[in-house]
């Protein structure tokens, strides 16, 4: 702590601070971009989530069958080629209410009633055929997995985000107050590391049930929001020591203590120095949680704890699917493709997140 | 002094959680008399208030001279130490065994399946960890931690099922379920420590990396060695480091079983109780098995930090003390 | 820390390791010890405990009826009462006083002789509220039951002869009040009157005397009520009680002094007979007792014809004293765990308990003392604790498992059909409660709207798909003579004229229905075809709530729900079973509806000694039931059993209660036999149990004959 001091006015200073940072930052993220190029499977793990995302996102404009809506006739059919048909929400009518269109899917966003409409617009009344096969209740496995992958995926950003924030937020506090407040700031995060937090969880989301009405009424909060602050709240441990230890070592560098010497607030240095410069580590980590929290969320469909239904989620497409194996009939495609889509994105997903480390590990810059 | 505080926080913020939560252990589909659920509550104790549980159970306070049980003719009549004595109490959902009871039998099958998981967890996380670090960049590398990383890629109960399709139908290999013979230890086994391997290697090769890096190996090699010889003798050391602190949560976790492969597999372990404890409102049983938890893992990150010193000269453990 | 050596780290570590490996080595090795058993069924969970006061669940009953045995035991397909301990019953005229007979010769697995008196301390400490026996209440039809089993809160000063008693509770007010029995003894509208002037309490059976002018100052009503309301009359106060909750009919309306109440000890002029202290109800003055050696005697509050058949109701099954007393001697601070391990506990039943292990297999063998052993043929049977609905099924599937008592939904494609899996009527029934506290569901025209379109058909075939019946009523149909009225029939036209009615157009209006309903993937499939139908056919929209178990039961406990999803099993073969449930203030009515006019025809159907005349009161009561419809029936249920072919003695019953005793393997020429005579379309699986079968002494015999 002891460092030396400067004798530049405060001026001077700042403006080569900024300078310094900008010019690090950047030859950071262009280092970063150009390595992460070079690296192979990185590289197409990320044009394979960018088009994976942009499908889940643009669901409701693609033409798929309800995933829905069950059709018990044509219960657990294999997997078939042939061309569609032209009987999506036919019943329907011509133009079909909003709420019509909800009962064929769940409540859905404003965006959401837009896409399908331009898909109305688009496709008409065509939608596909069971490519991927039937569920048990005959609903359309390619559609419900596209469909389960925009919970899957909201789940796990907005829960990673959650974690992010609390996480940087408490590491960095923890690592800038220092001395005996770090370390009791520490020792409670160790504390929460030994409860077993399928037990924390099982108890938050329960609790929390208890008490939707109140927190939708008067937070606008829904159980699906809920259960992302949840698992956001478990997952924040890993990201605050993570952060602390990168705030840690920043702190010590020169342009830190200059701010400070400078006399800017510790909240000022927090924002304005700290948070940027922990990014690098953070988007890193967040790579990697994605997948944790993805994994997760179909640990807890599996307790029965996960998305309720009419709503799909990868999570429970895989617990319906393994449910269903049994030495009588095995229906391979109920299992495989949800396991595939799954395998997939979270492959690519900790594939990406390798490669990011690789790319912006400092001490990894220049090699390659 | 710091396990203890952990250890009283763990059990308040567990207990206070579990007990505001809505739903008691003797609700079911029929609801209790009133008359019978207040004869329940009272042979539990459930009908006093919270702080009086809680000092009861924990036991520094021995507030109930009558036992667990309370007054009345059939009733016994010594009290009970509470937690520390060493005593958990009775089960509220297994009713015929007390939470000890359950413990003593469950944490020894997971503990057994949890080391098997364990040891091939570390020999195929550790050696393609260090196969991969060694060829780094070359297509077996890029095999190896495809295939890592698929260890992590998909739910346990979906790679269970996978396996269940192959090894039971498709080619009657081994048993679909139980406990008590080492065919039956062989899928759990393999499933459970999959994502350690995963993991194992994963670190294994990062950590392998940062060493073979360093100046000491490229002296060993300059010094002209043989790879293998300085790989095992100099290499492994370090870069084992990250590995082993890995080792301590992972032991603690897969020492206590995994529910999904304990439910998967009809084993009678220690994973269930982690779940099913809170769902039934199992008091008892769930503060057993969260201290028990809490202990492990202190032990077990107390025996890291211990390793620690033994693998790597640089760190001391008096100086961070 | 630090003066840790790293060889002792190192040797701590190995020798930890070490001992968990040993640990579970040993536990594995155990394992590999048991023996194969001759049938293993799965119970899909763990019993929560042997002791059969204590047991609660469908699970125990399958382990306590094959490790006790009560009174009676019941007819493997007709569930009729057969002797079972005891050998010959015999009912009063009045109905209301059942002598049982014990066999002769009848053992504990310690060698001690099954006697009457075993069974009045088994029920007694079945009541007692120590033992907190979950179905308690199921023997309140005995006189003073109910009031034994309250807690003991208060001291009682009770008197023997009137029933009437006196307690001064612990803030000091005194209670006055009168047992259940010596209100039954009232007519409906009888008045309970204490003479200010004399101070005596008139009851018709009996009197209490309090002083005259006594210090008790003015006096207050007690709760009142229930289902039998006795006045209590006289100036200076009026009050009305609950008579069958055996609560206090009035209080003093401020604390009287510890001084003030001794006195009114003290003074002979209180009780006019013997006076007792007692914690709750002295157990002389319960309706349970042998009045010789081998003779049981109950007395009962009211003719219960049912009442034989809870003498085969597990719970009812008696525990032997002596293990008892031995384990509360030996462990006095954990006795209640000790007495029911395998090496301790003592058992009466066809079968004995040899080994135990949580989670994962009761291993039950032969009891060769069982007066019946001759008939029994299976040597040991191994009940499984799986859980996991495709773990179990794969299991039987493999092999491993010779009964299985659920299938999932998703795999009864594939089941139906087979001989191993013929799902029969359940006496169960599956419907939704609604929350008639609540607007717009306190409108029967509501109700009955939603009632009406209700897809019951689709929901039997294209969700449950195992052959559950569509059902109108609360009980399922099957309970003997008993047709259960239906709810009017009507169309979609009169449902959306009803909901016209009501003030909701076309469901304009209509809040939105939330349906609740407990984690699980059946109920949520149920729950989206019933959204769809009243969103389709009414315009009602509605949304689904679905919470973890516990949570669910507190909430429609607490009626904070629309309409929440149910279901009722019964626990006896007769419709009391289901109508008693939605009486006035029931605890599990939790609906908020009552009917005076219900009450009275369930309560008058209690004391009807005519068989066919209390059907038709049950019937009378369940048709207004059904016409205001707190509840809407959806489908009854079927058994989910899939049992090995070669399994024999196993026979289908509205109770789903299955008799190991009975159970035996058939050899490959009677296989054969059931082979040819069951339907042709049945599909045959592999028998499972062993190609020479195994039968029971007495089969041997008759078998041995017949050739």
């Amino acid at each position: 702590m002891g460092a030396g001091r400067f004798d530049l006015d405060p001026g001077a200073m700042e403006r080569l601070l900024e300078e310094a940072r900008e010019h690090r930052g950047e030859s950071l993220w262009q280092d970063a971009r150009r390595r992460l190029r070079r690296n192979r499977p990185a590289w197409y793990a990320l044009l394979f989530l960018s088009v994976f995302a942009l499908t889940s996102f643009l669901a409701p404009l693609l033409p798929l069958r309800s995933p829905v809506l069950s059709d018990l006739d044509h219960a657990l059919e294999a997997p078939s080629l042939d061309g569609g048909d032209s009987t999506w929400l036919a019943h329907l009518g011509e133009a079909p209410e909003e709420k019509d269109i909800e009962r064929a899917y769940w409540q859905l966003s404003g965006l959401d009633h837009a896409l399908l409409r331009a898909r109305r617009g688009l496709f008409g009344t065509w939608q596909t055929g069971t490519w991927l096969g039937t569920d048990h209740l005959g609903r359309d496995l390619l559609s419900r997995i596209v469909w389960g992958s925009r919970t899957s995926i909201l789940v796990a950003l907005a829960a990673t985000l959650c974690s992010l924030m609390i996480g940087v937020f408490y590491g960095s506090l923890s690592a800038l107050l220092g001395g005996r407040l770090d370390n009791l700031m520490m020792r409670i995060v160790d504390i929460l590391y030994s409860v077993p937090f399928i037990f924390v969880v099982i108890f938050l989301i329960t609790l929390i049930g208890d008490h939707r009405e109140t927190l939708e009424q008067q937070y606008g909060l829904d159980r699906e929001k809920v259960f992302y602050l949840v698992i956001g709240a478990v997952y924040w441990l890993t990201m605050a020591r993570v952060v602390r230890g990168q705030v840690l070592s920043l702190k010590r560098s020169e342009f830190v203590e200059a701010a400070r010497v400078m006399g800017a607030g510790t909240l000022h240095i927090l924002v304005r120095h700290i948070v940027p410069n922990v990014l690098s580590v953070v988007i890193v980590y967040l790579t990697l949680t994605i997948p944790a929290v993805m994994l997760f969320e179909a640990f807890l469909s599996f307790l029965g704890l996960g998305v309720e239904p009419p709503k799909v989620s990868w999570g429970l497409i895989a617990v319906d699917g393994t449910s269903a194996i049994n030495p009588l009939a095995i229906h391979w495609w109920v299992v495989l493709f949800p396991a595939l889509a799954m395998g997939s994105t979270l492959l690519a997903l900790n594939v990406l997140g390798d490669g990011m480390r690789d790319a912006l590990d400092p001490k990894m810059r220049g090699k390659d | 002094m710091w396990f203890a505080i952990t250890l009283t926080v763990v059990m308040g913020v567990s207990f206070f959680l579990m007990k505001n939560v809505k739903g008691g252990p003797f609700d079911s589909e029929r609801a209790l008399e009133p008359a019978i659920e207040a004869n329940l509550n009272a042979r539990y104790h459930l009908d006093w208030p919270l702080w009086r549980q809680f000092l009861h159970y924990t036991g520094p306070l021995n507030l109930d001279e009558k036992g667990w049980f309370g007054e009345g003719e059939l009733a016994g009549s010594q009290p009970l130490g509470g937690v520390l004595t060493g005593d958990f109490g009775p089960s509220f959902r297994y009713r015929d065994f007390t939470v000890n009871d359950i413990i003593g039998q469950s944490l020894p099958i997971s503990a057994l399946l949890g080391t098997v998981a364990m040891m091939w967890a570390l020999a195929l996380g550790v050696s393609t960890g260090i196969a991969s670090a060694l060829r780094r960049g070359s297509g077996v590398d890029l095999a190896l931690r495809l295939a890592a990383t698929g260890g992590i890629a998909l739910p346990n109960f979906v790679i269970a099922g996978f396996l269940i399709i192959a090894f039971v139908f498709l080619v009657p290999l081994l048993p679909v379920a139980g406990w008590g013979s080492l065919r039956e230890m062989l899928l759990p086994g393999f499933c459970l420590g999959l994502v350690y391997a995963a993991y194992i290697s994963r670190l294994t090769r990062t950590g392998m990396l940062e060493v073979l890096s360093q100046d000491h190996i490229r002296t060993a090699y300059a010094k002209g060695l043989a790879p293998r010889t300085v790989v095992m003798r100099h290499a492994l050391k370090g870069g084992l480091l990250p590995v082993v602190s890995y080792l301590g949560p992972a032991t603690a976790g897969i020492l206590t079983g995994s529910l999904v492969i304990e439910r998967l597999f009809f084993i009678p372990g220690l994973g269930l109780h982690f779940v099913n404890s809170a769902s039934n409102r199992d008091y008892t049983l769930a503060m057993g098995v969260t201290i028990l938890y809490t202990v492990l893992v202190y032990t077990l990150n107390t025996v890291v930090d211990l390793a620690y010193t033994l693998l790597d000269p640089r760190i001391d453990l008096a100086e961070e003390a | 820390m630090a003066a840790l050596s790293p060889e002792s780290v190192r040797q701590g570590l190995a020798v930890g390791l070490l001992g968990l490996v040993l640990a579970g080595a040993v536990r594995l090795a155990s394992g590999a010890r048991l023996e194969p058993a001759d049938l293993v069924f799965n119970n899909g969970t763990e019993v929560q405990t042997l002791d059969p006061a204590s047991v609660t669940g469908v699970p125990e009953g399958r382990v306590v009826r094959a490790l006790f045995e009560g009174l009676v035991v019941k007819h493997p397909r007709t569930l009729e009462p057969l002797p079972g301990m005891a050998e010959r019953w015999e009912l009063s005229e009045d109905g209301r006083t059942w002598t049982f007979w014990i066999r002769d010769g009848a053992e504990w697995t310690n060698g001690d002789p099954v006697t009457a008196e075993d069974f009045v301390y088994s029920f007694r400490r079945f009541l007692h509220p120590s033992t907190a026996a979950y179905y308690a209440y199921q023997l309140w039809y005995v006189r003073g039951a109910r009031a034994y089993t309250r807690l003991p809160d208060e001291l009682f000063y009770a008197n023997s002869a009137s029933g009437c008693w006196l307690s001064r509770t612990e803030d000091g007010f005194i209670r006055i009040g009168a047992q259940e029995y010596a209100l039954a003894a009232l007519a409906d509208d009888a008045v309970l009157e204490l003479d200010a002037v004399t101070g005596r309490l008139a009851a018709g059976a009996g009197e209490l005397t309090l002083p005259a002018g006594s210090s008790l100052g003015a006096l207050r009503p007690g709760p009142a009520s229930g289902r039998r309301a006795a006045a209590l009359r006289g100036a200076p106060y009026e009050a009305t009680g609950d008579g069958e909750q055996g609560s206090w009919l009035a209080e003093t309306a401020a604390p009287v002094s510890e001084a003030a109440w001794q006195e009114l000890l003290d003074s002979g002029a209180l009780l006019d007979g013997p006076a007792f202290r007692t914690q709750v109800v002295e157990p002389e003055l319960l309706g349970i007792r042998s009045p010789a050696p081998g003779v049981l005697e109950i007395e009962l509050n009211a003719p219960t014809p049912f009442f034989i058949d809870l003498m085969g109701f597990y719970p009812t099954f008696p525990v032997n004293r002596r293990c008892l007393e031995e384990a509360q001697a030996r462990w006095p601070d954990r006795w209640e765990i000790e007495w029911v391990r395998p090496e301790n506990i003592v058992t009466n039943g066809p079968f004995r308990i040899a080994e135990r292990r949580v989670n994962d297999r009761i291993r039950l063998v032969k009891n060769e003392t069982y007066w019946d052993a001759d008939s029994v043929a299976l040597g040991s049977i191994d009940v499984l604790a799986i859980e996991q609905d495709s773990t179990m099924l794969n299991m039987y599937l493999t092999g491993g498992c010779d009964v299985i008592d659920r299938v999932n939904t998703n795999v009864v494609q594939e089941l139906m059909g087979r001989e191993d899996f013929q799902p029969t009527a359940y006496l169960g029934t599956y419907f939704y409660r609604v929350n008639v506290t609540k607007a717009p569901y306190d409108d029967p025209r509501v109700r009955r709207a939603l009632a009406l379109v209700i897809p019951r058909r689709e929901i039997c075939e294209q969700v449950m798909k195992m052959g559950q019946q569509p059902c109108f009523s609360l009980s399922p149909p099957g309970i003997g003579a008993y047709l259960p009225p239906t709810m009017r029939e009507g169309d979609l036209e009169e449902a959306r004229r009803l909901l016209n009615e009501a003030g909701f157009p076309g469901g304009e209006g209509f809040p939105p229905i939330e349906i609740h309903y407990n984690t699980s993937e059946a109920h949520a499939s149920i729950a989206q075809v019933i959204a769809l139908a009243w969103q389709d056919a009414l315009g009602i929209r509605t949304k689904l709530r679905n919470e973890e178990w516990k949570v669910y039961l507190d909430t429609q406990f607490n009626l904070r729900y629309d309409v929440s999803r149910s279901a009722w099993i019964g626990d006896y073969g007769d419709p009391n079973t289901f109508v008693d449930l939605m009486v006035t203030g029931g605890e599990n009515n939790k609906t908020g509806w009552g009917d005076p006019e219900y009450d009275r025809l369930v309560a008058a159907a209690a004391v009807e000694l005519d068989a066919e005349a209390r059907l038709e009161l049950l019937r009378q009561a369940e048709a207004l039931l059904m016409e205001a419809l707190p509840i809407l029936p959806i489908y009854s249920y079927v058994t989910q059993n899939v049992v090995a072919p070669r399994l024999g003695g196993f026979e289908p019953n509205v109770l789903d209660e299955h008799f190991p005793k009975f159970w035996y393997w058939m050899d490959d020429a009677e296989l054969a036999a059931r082979r040819s005579a069951q339907p042709a379309e049945w599909r045959q699986v592999a028998p499972h149990g062993p190609a020479e079968g195994l039968y029971s002494p007495a089969q041997q015999r008759a078998r041995a004959e017949a050739r």
